[in-house]
């Protein structure tokens, strides 16, 4: 049993600096959740107070119930792995695990048999005596988490753990990863810039900007429901396209239009767009409901190509309306070249509506999935 | 890969660059040469003719000085005082500002930054300044001419440049590291002893031999604090009283400043794996 909560978490430096405003979190036991976001949007920051390595300036944090604001990290019961492994580099695999169980005074034999099953599940088993500098970057990551597994705690943390691997081994350890949570069932924070690892790891995903949490939910209700165009561009690959476009209304329907398009919202959509009529609003759509379309007639958005990316199983088109870019992801059916002037026609009940000036989603949107 | 690619390749400016090296360390070393060369011969030959003439026959060596040296100018005692005053005084400083460093570098508390400057500003203090006012405080407390006393002194001059470099060596620690030995529940004595100081070991050894150095080849400070007591005296102050004992004799000097090299020489040989790494200590960093 392991919940962590935050209540109005904030954290101001010296000089008047806020890096974490209000944060309002709820992690629930056995729970992975993923805190992710551009850097300097105070993920890391929020991550360290959790783990009682920066002091908590404002509000309220507990873990399984328990204000722990002002308890030491060491008395938290909190294991952390960092992104540059922070290894101990005089002491061998076996004795970096052994550390904090040596000084918890664990008998000697608890300690063995602790560490070895960690290495067995890490597979580290032949590195036990080996130190540090003789390791593999993989190696090295699997040390720092097989440090934390040996403490058992309550709560892991792990801040960009899988930044410093090369790609391939990165997308290996992610998935070593999802199994160890699996396997182990506890409670896991884990902090990445990568919305890929958010998305494959996360339970829940927490959206982080400039210091505030953004919104707060799945993976696929961040993806489906972004609810502002932050979250929107920021979840995703190739990112949404946002495209400026005009609300109109003609014989009591509703469309929105650019000098390249007219279009006609769904009709749920339609009727939250009346009070926008007259003026502009960012029409996004992601680049997989943008399937290719041989004709020129109403409903399409009219488009030349600007670059084209064949990656095999699809090809990512890049173009330009005329005044504005947009990407559309598209099976690899249809030959394009740079230059052609091509059609797409968006699934307009996928569409996302933003407002202008706030940048909120026009659609109704939760801010917490489960609140 | 490439750097040894290029010092590889023996080009004229290479070549150039060798020779200047060279002239430079014979330069260097031809004044040691010469005293070496003067220590074995005999007294006569020193004040008829110059060290280099020594090479043409008749050659006339002799290991007289040295005898002398060792046996009838309290050079034995002399060497012995100066270990005892040499290891305490570079063990005490150095154990006092590694967790001085630690502190400053790892620890909150209150007016760090201030003490810290004031540590900083005690660099710039003079020794000069400090002897006559410590003087009569020794005098007053009954520590001059006692081991004690000189220990302290070369302590408390040594502390601030101590606590300046080992403090800059600590605080470059990667800070995850110790964060994570936090977590795991070690305190600060345990961060300290287990952690930092293992990780420490080339700072602390080159400061080591900085000091051992300096308090080896200390004739001030040693002057003022034992000055006049042969039970106690460092081979400084000995072989700098032998010229006036012997009426400029100095044939003497010469083989007591080679016994005095010996030591120093031993203990940079034997450290000098940690005194380079020490000079290169975070240029690498894992």
């Amino acid at each position: 049993m392991a919940k962590v909560e935050l209540k109005k978490l904030g954290k101001v430096y010296e000089g008047n600096v806020r890096a974490v405003d209000d944060a309002n979190i709820v992690i629930d036991d056995k729970e992975f959740v993923v805190f992710v976001g551009p850097s300097g949007c105070g993920k890391s920051t929020t991550l360290r107070m959790i783990a009682g390595l920066e002091d908590i300036t404002e509000g309220e944090l507990f873990i399984d119930g328990k204000m722990v604001n002002d308890v030491p990290p060491k008395d938290r019961d909190i294991a952390m792995v960092f992104q540059n492994y922070a290894l101990y580099p005089h002491m061998t695999v076996y004795e970096n695990m052994a550390f904090g169980l040596k000084i918890r005074k664990l008998p000697k034999a608890e300690i063995e048999s602790r560490v070895k099953e960690a290495a067995r599940i890490l597979d580290i088993e032949k590195l036990l005596d080996r130190r540090p500098k003789q390791l593999s970057g993989g190696q090295r990551q699997r040390v720092a988490v097989g440090r934390a597994i040996v403490r058992n705690p309550k709560v892991f943390l792990f801040d960009e753990p899988l930044s410093n691997l090369d790609a391939k081994l990165r997308v290996q350890m992610r998935a070593e990863l999802i199994e160890l949570h699996d396997r182990l069932k506890a409670t896991m924070i884990y902090v990445t810039h990568d919305q890929v690892e958010a998305m494959t790891m996360g339970d829940k995903i927490v959206v982080m900007r400039d210091g505030k949490v953004q919104q707060i939910g799945s993976p696929l209700y961040l993806y489906n429901q972004p609810i502002n165009k932050f979250v929107a561009g920021f979840i995703g690959s190739p990112p949404m396209n946002f495209l400026t476009v005009k609300v109109g209304e003609e014989g009591g329907r509703i469309f929105v239009e650019e000098a390249a398009f007219k279009l006609y919202p769904a009709a749920e959509h339609s009727s939250l767009l009346k009070s926008y009529i007259g003026k502009e609003v960012s029409f996004g759509i992601r680049p997989e409901d943008l399937p290719y379309a041989d004709h020129q007639g109403s409903g399409v958005i009219k488009a030349k190509v600007t670059v084209v990316e064949p990656l095999g199983a699809e090809i990512h088109v890049w173009g330009t309306t005329g005044t504005q870019p947009l990407v559309a992801k598209v099976p690899p059916h249809h030959m394009f070249k740079i230059g052609d002037d091509v059609s797409f026609a968006p699934v307009m009940e996928k569409a996302r509506f933003f407002d202008r000036d706030t940048e909120l989603s026009i659609l109704p949107v939760k801010w917490d999935e489960r609140a | 890969m490439a750097r040894n690619r290029v010092s590889a390749r023996l080009g004229p400016a290479r070549i150039l660059l060798h020779l200047a090296l060279l002239v430079a360390c014979l330069v260097w070393l031809l004044p040691t040469l010469g005293l070496l060369v003067s220590s074995f011969r005999p007294r006569s030959q020193i004040a008829l003719s110059g060290w280099w003439t020594a090479f043409q026959t008749p050659f006339s060596f002799t290991l007289k000085n040295y005898q002398n040296v060792l046996t009838r100018a309290n050079m034995g005692r002399s060497f012995l005082n100066s270990l005892i005053i040499a290891f305490p005084a570079t063990v005490i400083p150095i154990s006092i500002a590694s967790f001085a460093a630690y502190a400053f570098a790892w620890m909150r508390f209150k007016g760090k930054e201030i003490i810290f400057g004031i540590v900083i500003g005690l660099l710039v203090v003079p020794i000069q300044m400090t002897v006559i006012p410590v003087l009569r405080l020794f005098n007053v407390v009954g520590l001059t001419g006692t081991f004690a006393g000189i220990w302290l002194a070369h302590t408390a001059y040594g502390l601030p440049f101590a606590i300046y470099l080992l403090r800059n060596f600590i605080q470059e620690l990667p800070s995850s590291m110790l964060e994570s030995a936090f977590m795991d529940g070690a305190s600060h004595p345990t961060v300290f002893l287990r952690l930092v100081l293992p990780t420490s070991i080339p700072a602390i050894a080159s400061l080591a031999i900085y000091q051992f150095m300096w308090v080896w080849n200390d004739l001030f400070v040693a002057l003022i604090y034992l000055g006049g007591t042969p039970d106690v005296s460092p081979m400084t102050l000995t072989m700098a009283n032998m010229v006036n004992s012997y009426g400029g004799g100095w044939e003497y000097l010469t083989a007591a400043a080679f016994i005095s090299m010996v030591f120093p020489l031993l203990v940079f040989f034997t450290m000098q794996k940690y005194y380079v790494r020490g000079i290169l200590a975070g240029s690498v960093k894992e």
